[in-house]
Formats: structure tokens, C-alpha cells, sequence
């Protein structure tokens, strides 16, 4: 746990349909690898579609490259075609499931 | 044996310079032109280019591509509208360049399933005679012109 303040927690007010907008179960999306693609490639896709620090982008590109696959983003079904979509636009091999 | 000086580097005011010999400009004229006609077709290798978003849902998958499939087209035929028309330049701001990097991207990977290249490929274990010999050569100038396009436009991200 990180070091802070010791004041009393503080009621959260949620919106009432939150369960609603943001599911319980959210989707994954998933960069598979390619023989194509070019390392420095991938990592500046997933700078620059997920604003991901160059080290984190790095991380994922090697999982991707090393184990044959990585989780570069979750959410709902809408935000993971998205993501999905904008991946494709870029030539990525991305697929999406449920998390299970 | 190729001139292998740097091609793309970013200048001081933040757009790029574009040193290209005339037949490596003319490798990406015809390059993309080749991809513009093939890319709205049932060509099995430019299939590579709109890959399955769902993997075990048919009717999820049939839906996502009735969805993104045309738009995807159209992004990469702008993507190629601008590299066509700046491909005499040799100064591209960021727009033009990305879109550049974008075209070479989808002809390499146009190609590259063609060649049906594997992880380890080195482009160097086909003869000179070879009928892919030059659809090789192509395939692996395009990915050090790409490397060195990516590399300068990844110099203005966050580190």
C-alpha cells in the first residue's frame, strides 16, 4: 500500500448506471505476433494509438515477439472494436475476447 | 551494391528530409500503385490487410467487418493518395510521412505474405536468378526505408 494521509475514506458518489456503461467482464484486446511487421513498427503503433510510454510500448512488443502474443487494451466490447480497428488500420494482427 | 546513407531524418524545425535516389522513388511508384489496384479486390494476399477481429464468433466477426471493412479501404487509399502525390519531394511534415509509413507498411505486408517470409528471413538465402529474387529485394528495401521512417518519427514521442 502506498504511504499517505491518514484522513477518514471518503464516500464515492457513483453514477447509478454505472454497471450498465462499464461491464463487469471487460474485453481484451490482443496484438498477435507476425513474421511482417517490424519491431520499431510495433512499438510506435502502440505509442501512439495507446499513448503508452516508449518502455511500456517496448515491454509489449517483446511479450508480442517472444511469446507469441500480448493484452495491449481492455474495455467495453464498443472500445475494444475500436482499439481492434484502429490496430488493423495499422496492419497489427489484433483480435478481441472476453475476459474469462 | 546500394547507397545505404540515411534516407529520412527529422530536421531541426520538426519535419523530415527525404534523401531518395530516383529508382528507389520509383520502386514506391509502382509499389503503390500495385497495392491501389489490388486493394479492393478478393486478391488472397491483400487479405492479410483486414485481419479477423473475432476469432470464434462468426456472426460477431461478420458484423465487425460489414462495420470497418470499407472504412479500413478508404483510410489506406488516402494513405496512398498522399504518398502518390508528394513522392517528389524531399521535405514531408509529420502527416505526410506517417501516411507514407503507412503505405509501405501495407505493401510490405502485401509482399511479405507473398514471399510467405518467416521470422529469420535475411533475404539473402535466394540466388540472383531466382523468379522471387526481385520481388525480394523490393520486400527487404522497403523494411530498411520503413525502419528508418519509423525511427524518425518516433524521436518526437515520449520516451
Amino acid at each position: 500500500m502506498s504511504a499517505g494521509t491518514t484522513t477518514a475514506p471518503v464516500e464515492v458518489d457513483r453514477p447509478a448506471d454505472e454497471d450498465i456503461t462499464e461491464p463487469d467482464v471487460p474485453w481484451l484486446v490482443i496484438v498477435w505476433n507476425d513474421p511482417i511487421n517490424l519491431m520499431t513498427y510495433v512499438t510506435y503503433v502502440f505509442q501512439k494509438l495507446f499513448g503508452y510510454s516508449r518502455s511500456v510500448a517496448t515491454k509489449l512488443m517483446l511479450d508480442v515477439h517472444h511469446k507469441g502474443k500480448a493484452i495491449v487494451a481492455h474495455g467495453t466490447r464498443e472500445k475494444a472494436e475500436f482499439d481492434v480497428s484502429r490496430l488493423h488500420a495499422h496492419g497489427l494482427w489484433a483480435t478481441m475476447q472476453k475476459d474469462t | 551494391m546500394r547507397n545505404l546513407s540515411r534516407r529520412v531524418r527529422r530536421t531541426r524545425r520538426g519535419d523530415f528530409q527525404v534523401r531518395l535516389p530516383e529508382s528507389e522513388r520509383a520502386i514506391l511508384r509502382s509499389t503503390a500503385a500495385q497495392l491501389r489496384e489490388i486493394l479492393p479486390s478478393e486478391d488472397p494476399w491483400v487479405r492479410r490487410l483486414f485481419p479477423p477481429a473475432y476469432a470464434d464468433d462468426p456472426a460477431g466477426e461478420e458484423e465487425y467487418q460489414g462495420l470497418v471493412h470499407d472504412d479500413l479501404v478508404q483510410q489506406r487509399l488516402r494513405s496512398l493518395d498522399v504518398l502518390e502525390e508528394t513522392l517528389d519531394r524531399d521535405r514531408l511534415d509529420e502527416d505526410q510521412l506517417v501516411a507514407w509509413m503507412g503505405s509501405i507498411n501495407d505493401i510490405r505486408l502485401v509482399l511479405g505474405t507473398r514471399l510467405d517470409v518467416t521470422e529469420d528471413d535475411r533475404g539473402d538465402e535466394v540466388p540472383d536468378d531466382h523468379p522471387e529474387a526481385q520481388l525480394q529485394a523490393v520486400y527487404h528495401y522497403l523494411g530498411w526505408l520503413e525502419e528508418q521512417i519509423v525511427e524518425s518519427l518516433a524521436e518526437g514521442l515520449p520516451t
